[in-house]
């Protein structure tokens, strides 16, 4: 494996930590609010880093473009997503009103 | 290089089988949206980290509508019971 390789490898993995911290911040946090904060920052990070990992490993334009979009969106649906989440939980309309 | 991307594509799959329980469990609709979050950035990443791996590069493509219709899904399913109480 050359130098760029382990560079790559390193990202990656360290990406791979954050996911993980996510689901286990998502399965084990007491209360909605809480559990909303850990998956939220958790995984875009994760997502940035197995990125830039994978762009070193293969320094193409064109891909690093790519993956430059994929990432802005993600953390633009992430914070969307987020705050009208957390709006609901706040307001007590998540519960299933029938 | 493509055993380590292929494993790691491996534990993300396994971390989104987790995030499933909280499917399952999650006493509000908004612990099941989490979820739902969740799945779309680990799908995300996997497709990415796949792309390399089985040589199609057409499957970053994919990770980017991925990334749209997730943000599209939170904020359509978000205001689905806001609107049906207004209405009534």
């Amino acid at each position: 494996m050359s130098p760029a390789d382990w560079l790559a490898s390193g990202l990656i993995a360290a990406g791979l930590f954050f996911f993980l911290a996510g689901t286990v911040g998502l399965l084990r946090l007491p209360d909605p609010l809480s559990r909303l904060h850990a998956l939220t920052k958790a995984d875009n990070l994760g997502l940035l880093l197995v990125s830039v990992g994978l762009l070193v490993q293969d320094p193409d334009p064109l891909l690093g473009l790519k993956l430059a979009f994929v990432w802005l969106l993600v953390l633009m649906a992430g914070a969307t997503g987020a705050h009208l989440i957390a709006k609901r939980a706040v307001r007590g309309d998540g519960e299933d009103a029938r | 290089m493509n055993t380590f991307l292929a494993a790691a594509a491996l534990i993300l799959l396994l971390t989104l089988g987790a995030g499933l329980v909280r499917v399952l469990l999650g006493p509000t609709p908004s612990d099941r949206l989490m979820a739902a979050q969740l799945i779309g950035t680990t799908g995300i990443a996997i497709l990415l980290l796949l792309a390399p791996v089985v040589r199609v590069p057409a499957l970053v493509d994919v990770a980017l509508v991925f990334a749209l219709l997730a943000a599209v899904a939170v904020a359509a399913f978000t205001r689905r019971h806001q609107t049906f109480r207004d209405r009534q």
